[in-house]
């Protein structure tokens, strides 16, 4: 099978960074932090964090930040809203409890109502969708999954249930698509991927398959990633298809925590260490 | 100029773009060009429609300025970057403030659907416009998903809107109609398939699971005769019993299904899979299941003895019809209660 462009990836990143009058970078205005994010988190896992200038990094982003409180936007029902004007999602439960956790800060929001508002997403079939009643899907899975594993409590999961589905949507390419029927597309290899580790089902899927379509999903000339082959490339699918090998434990890639979707030696910094300046 | 019809805002980005600082509306506005900082990281070229459109907006924003004018930048703004959530979330504010007419509002996000029907301050925006509108409204809300899905019926924000709508606003009347509307459109649809699962258990207007559940089945196994690769109908039938282990066991048209499926030797993965859930629970199958499944066995081991024999001839069977899960499937076996010795 193919390689790991690796050094094309990095190029492609910090390209981005420089791309002049693209109409991708005008509509993706909004998502400039979830860009660095994943552009970031990349560079790690390719070990090649030291290609961007982090003390001009650290600025920007210190610059970005708004006075707000998660705390204040958990609801009655143990739900959170994205923001004051409250739209609800199991999204919101999942960054509310990931930010939370790595602030060491769970403490300040009724982690037994969320638990049970995310438990009330659970569908027939096992898996969680946006609110209750809402279909299964895969990226609302990572997300309540991820959120009762930071929180304790994968108990409430059947995870015999939930990891037949979540296996059950690889196709014939070993691509993963995130509900029945739909097309396969490299940020599933995140979602899935990380929701069956996290329920220690993850070799119920055909890794070699799997890796083999996310290579194929690579653009090796001029680096990038895109959610199906010969797609365009972008951050987006870049960052899950590299963190999605590092999952599969693809050679030269640093590891992944599936909960906080990190670098574990970030996490591993987070909760037992001191950060390094 | 102060419409917010979705026209004028489309038809600006295609014809050529005249500068704010040229039309009188704006006269008076004192645009404020974006801040990044020092040293911006992912700094953005940006073009010159977005950048003059932002920095209006950033203007008026800033002023608190809830006029006319305002909401027609905003109409501008979403247009040039529909996913910003300040720029919806200021209209929301002018719409208030102005005391709009909402059902033109409902025109407007119908025109930003047609382009960004996966955006997700559209689909919040609407159901804000819907809200105030009340139980009037239901049947729009129903009838702009219904257009949505004809585009992609799978669309889940959309989904997720129709379930509110119906749990909020009403409407209930035609859902289970609509719902077999779509799967005669596409019996693959499983986005369909849990709509009437949500239908069925929800509706006010049809008794709950417990009343639906024998029509239901029904349903479930004609869609699964006609196309037993269907993953959703199997699910939806497992779901019809949910933790109702001895009615599920004792239906006898399921396991009937799953032999008429085996019998055709064709497309029989999830009839085997769910033959192997019964036999987990103690199902205890005819010879007419066990010759079936013996049919389908390749290698010549045999006639089947014990049911712990037939489980774990249905695993190999499933192990070598789908690879891929070749380790679910031996967990499975792994899993099987063992057989009594008699």
């Amino acid at each position: 099978m193919g390689e790991l462009a690796g050094d094309k990836h990095v190029k492609y990143i910090l390209s981005v960074e420089k791309k002049k009058d693209s109409f991708e970078s005008v509509v993706m205005e909004h998502l400039r932090l979830n860009g660095a994010y994943w552009g970031l988190t990349t560079l790690d896992l390719l070990g090649k964090l030291d290609t961007v200038d982090s003390n001009e990094v650290v600025s920007w982003i210190l610059q970005c930040q708004h006075e707000s409180d998660i705390r204040a936007l958990q609801n009655e029902d143990g739900s959170f809203s994205g923001d004051i004007w409250g739209e609800v999602d199991t999204r919101f439960s999942y960054c509310a409890i990931c930010c939370l956790a790595i602030l060491k800060r769970l403490d300040s929001i009724n982690v037994e109502k969320a638990v049970r508002y995310i438990v009330s997403c659970k569908t027939l079939d096992g898996g969680f969708g946006c609110t209750p009643g809402a279909e299964s899907h895969a990226g609302q899975i990572f997300c309540c999954v991820g959120a009762l594993a930071i929180t304790g409590s994968l108990h409430h999961i059947d995870k015999d249930l939930l990891g037949w589905w979540l296996c059950e949507r690889q196709v014939k390419s070993g691509g993963l698509n995130g509900r029945p029927e739909k097309l396969a597309d490299v940020c599933y290899s995140w979602w899935v991927l990380s929701s069956l580790i996290m329920i220690d089902r993850v070799h119920w899927i055909d890794k070699e398959k799997l890796i083999k379509f996310i290579l194929d999903c690579q653009d090796t000339e001029n680096g990038g990633i895109s959610d199906r082959p010969d797609d365009a490339v972008d951050i987006f699918h870049t960052y899950f298809g590299v963190a999605g090998l590092s999952l599969l434990e693809y050679p030269g890639l640093k590891a992944t925590d599936p909960a906080y979707a990190l670098p574990v030696d970030v996490v591993n910094r987070i909760f037992f260490g001191r950060c390094s300046t | 100029m102060a419409s917010s019809s979705s026209s004028s805002s489309e038809g600006e980005g295609r014809r050529a773009w005249v500068p704010l600082a040229s039309r009188p509306e704006f006269a008076g506005v004192t645009p404020l060009p974006q801040d990044d900082g020092p040293s911006p990281v992912v700094a953005i070229a940006y073009r010159d429609d977005f950048r003059e459109t932002m920095d209006y907006f950033r203007s008026l924003y800033s002023s608190r300025e809830l006029s006319p004018r305002s909401l027609l930048l905003t109409s501008l703004a979403i247009s040039v970057n529909p996913a910003n959530y300040t720029v919806w979330h200021f209209r929301r504010q002018v719409l208030e403030a102005l005391g709009a007419d909402l059902t033109e509002e409902l025109e407007f996000t119908e025109g930003v659907a047609k382009r960004n029907a996966k955006n997700y301050q559209l689909w919040h925006h609407r159901r804000w416009v819907a809200e105030k509108l009340g139980p009037d409204a239901a049947s729009r809300e129903l009838e702009f998903t219904r257009k949505i899905f004809c585009l992609d019926a799978k669309n889940y924000h959309a989904w997720s809107h129709r379930q509110w709508v119906l749990q909020a606003l009403g409407g209930w009347e035609d859902e289970l109609d609509y719902c077999a509307q779509l799967l005669k459109e596409d019996v693959f649809n499983h986005s369909a398939w849990n709509q009437r699962y949500f239908v069925i258990t929800k509706s006010p207007s049809l008794g709950g699971l417990n009343a639906m559940r024998d029509s239901e089945v029904d349903y479930a196994i004609e869609a699964i005769h006609a196309n037993p690769e269907n993953e959703s109908p199997w699910r939806y039938l497992r779901g019809l019993y949910n933790d109702e282990n001895e009615a599920w066991l004792n239906d006898s048209r399921v396991h009937s299904a799953c032999l008429h499926v085996l019998k055709a030797k064709r497309n029989f993965k999830f009839a085997l899979s769910t033959l192997l859930d019964l036999l987990g629970l103690g199902f205890k199958p005819n010879q007419e299941i066990k010759d079936a499944i013996t049919s389908l066995r390749t290698s010549d081991s045999g006639e089947a003895g014990s049911d712990s024999d037939l489980a774990n001839s249905v695993c190999s069977i499933l192990g070598r019809e789908d690879p891929m899960r070749a380790n679910y499937w031996t967990w499975r076996s792994s899993k099987l209660p063992q057989a009594a010795e008699v």
